[in-house]
């Protein structure tokens, strides 16, 4: 594999994915030979191309700023996997 | 019933010769059958769509036709799993404004189809839930990521189908399974409320058996949304006022770089003998190039992924959705929940759209890819100034064995080498059957792509309306 840079363990660990021991060694493979297809794209010369963000840049779209109805407090909760007093229920963040 | 058109099923409802309630009972009926083979739907609620029937008004434009839909587009009050356990316990606590749009014209939304786990693969395999079978031939793939919506069409268990298209998602799958299968420009429809994949790419459009039917229900999703910030404010119009038209001295581009080594060869004959065929309904044939085409694919998994990795971050089992039990800490919580929750393509491309825009990689890859973005937009304005259109193959072979790529992403990835340029265009795209392979005795459909201009969907729909009305290959089913 020529992606010695791409360690499989520690970009998971910034995307906040757990990885099994066999995830992690078909992924580096997996994601390795990716690499290595797109290698060639990175080969164009791209001097003075301006980036392209979206296919049809569109800029400063606004809108009026005034309330309006939406979602009730319970219709807000309903997905919630833990709720109690009208607010979602988190894991412990701080130690 | 089930085998009308939209066209046709307006006609008798117009006419009172049948009831929405019957057509949404007789179309459940149908389901009941055939889906246990098929496995297109995830979801159908019969009874909702009943009530729903027993209101509409059948002076709108679809008024009383059921639509199936992507289940990764919101309906209010149903589920919208997107194919990933991670939102298996998920209701949707609002409507996406094409279902809004759709509803006002009369449609009633009418079951959820089975796609790759957040319409990310070409095979419908990466659903979390079931993998869904090619209506012609059940050892075989639907194609993906809309392979749900493109399979219940193509066996008469849908009128018309929503999907999405981020690489080929709704072209390819059409392509597949023998039935029309629209990408709009992006920014013609409004995406709010559906599950964002790459945000940048992501278009929804219609399945249907024939373009008309594309046509009407293009009439209906499209237009400005103040929801969604990328759609574009230009008039809407009638896309069906063409459809009909000669197309005599219409130019139609021709790519060298879409007709390569490794084309199935009953492909290209299928996709040379539809260039003929144009050729003799008065179009004129253009040899045209997209040099730039090569490099599609690595420009896509660039992006796509790392738009991806940043869209898919709202999945953290806090105010949605699955939640692990056990972490001890919010680290943990994070770790153990997206472990859990999401498969294993999801979790690959995450990992490669993060490592893409991680610290050192960003320019190299990212900025990188969306220079050369830039360059094969280029191409395809470059080629636009010579003609109307480009014509090619939606996908480079007919529907492959369940399993037979599962474990090689890259192969798999390569499946959508004609399809995925047009989205990092923001092109209208369109697939339409143009014949079949024989492929160990069965017969298996071929798509024709048509690639137009922005927001000229009408030229296009016009030029697939012209093949179609004058070959039979639409008019042909898979036996069920």
């Amino acid at each position: 594999m020529s992606q010695p840079d791409f360690d499989v363990r520690h970009i998971a660990n910034l995307a906040r994915i757990a990885l099994t021991d066999d995830e992690a060694a078909t992924f580096q493979a997996q994601i390795g030979q990716v690499l290595d297809h797109v290698a060639k794209m990175r080969t164009v010369d791209v001097t003075g191309i301006e980036p392209t963000a979206h296919a049809f840049p569109v800029f400063n779209i606004f809108r009026e700023d005034v309330p309006r109805d939406w979602f009730t407090p319970a219709e807000a909760l309903a997905n919630a996997p833990h709720s109690a007093n009208q607010l979602i229920v988190v894991t412990k963040v701080l130690d | 019933m089930h085998t009308l058109t939209i066209a046709g099923l307006r006609r008798k409802l117009a006419a009172r010769e049948v009831t929405p309630v019957e057509v949404i009972e007789n179309l459940a009926a149908r389901i009941s059958a055939v889906d246990p083979q098929i496995q297109g739907y995830l979801a159908v609620s019969v009874e909702k769509a009943i009530e729903e029937a027993k209101n509409v008004n059948l002076d709108l434009p679809l008024g009383g036709i059921p639509i199936a839909i992507k289940d990764v587009i919101a309906v209010e009050g149903e589920q919208n799993t997107c194919g990933s356990k991670i939102l298996q316990p998920y209701r949707s606590p609002y409507s996406a404004t094409v279902i809004q749009k759709l509803r006002a014209a009369g449609a009633i939304p009418f079951g959820r189809c089975n796609l790759d786990e957040f319409a990310m693969g070409s095979s419908t395999e990466n659903s979390a839930y079931q993998k869904t079978r090619n209506p012609w031939d059940l050892s075989r793939i639907p194609g993906g990521s809309s392979g749900g919506s493109a399979a219940v069409v193509a066996a008469d268990e849908a009128f018309a189908a929503l999907g999405s298209d981020t690489g080929g998602s709704i072209r390819q799958p059409a392509a597949l399974c023998g039935c029309v299968g629209l990408k709009p420009t992006y920014g013609r429809v409004s995406r709010f409320g559906l599950t964002a994949f790459a945000s940048s790419l992501d278009q929804i459009g219609p399945f249907s058996k024939t373009v008309e039917d594309s046509a009407l229900i293009l009439n209906a999703i499209s237009g400005l949304d103040a929801h969604d910030s990328t759609s574009v404010n230009l008039p809407v119009p009638d896309f069906t006022a063409d459809l009909g038209k000669d197309i005599k001295g219409m130019k139609l581009g021709l790519p060298k770089e879409y007709f390569i080594d490794g084309i199935d060869p009953q492909v290209l004959a299928a996709v040379r003998a539809a260039v003929d065929h144009y050729a003799s309904l008065g179009a004129e044939i253009i040899d045209v190039s997209l040099p730039y085409t090569e490099h599609a694919v690595g420009v896509y998994y660039i992006i796509a992924t790392a738009e991806a990795s940043a869209n898919l971050a709202r999945f953290d089992g806090v105010r949605y959705g699955h939640r692990a039990q056990g972490g001890h800490n919010l680290l943990e919580h994070y770790l153990k929940t997206r472990a859990e929750g999401f498969g294993p393509e999801v979790k690959r491309r995450i990992i490669l759209g993060t490592y893409v825009l991680s610290s050192g990689y960003h320019d190299a890859y990212y900025l990188h890819a969306q220079k050369v973005r830039t360059l094969i937009r280029r191409d395809f304005t470059d080629a636009f100034e010579k003609v109307d259109a480009i014509i090619c193959p939606t996908s480079p072979t007919p529907a492959f064995k369940i399993g037979e790529k599962s474990n090689d992403p890259l192969a798999m990835y390569l499946a959508d080498i004609f399809t995925i340029a047009t989205n990092l265009a923001g092109l209208p795209g369109i697939s339409l059957p143009c014949g079949f392979a024989d492929v160990d005795g069965k017969k298996l459909p071929i798509g024709l792509q048509l690639l137009g201009k922005s927001f000229d969907e009408s030229n296009l729909l016009r030029l697939a309306h012209a093949y179609e009305q004058s070959t039979d290959w639409h008019k042909a089913r898979p036996e069920w």
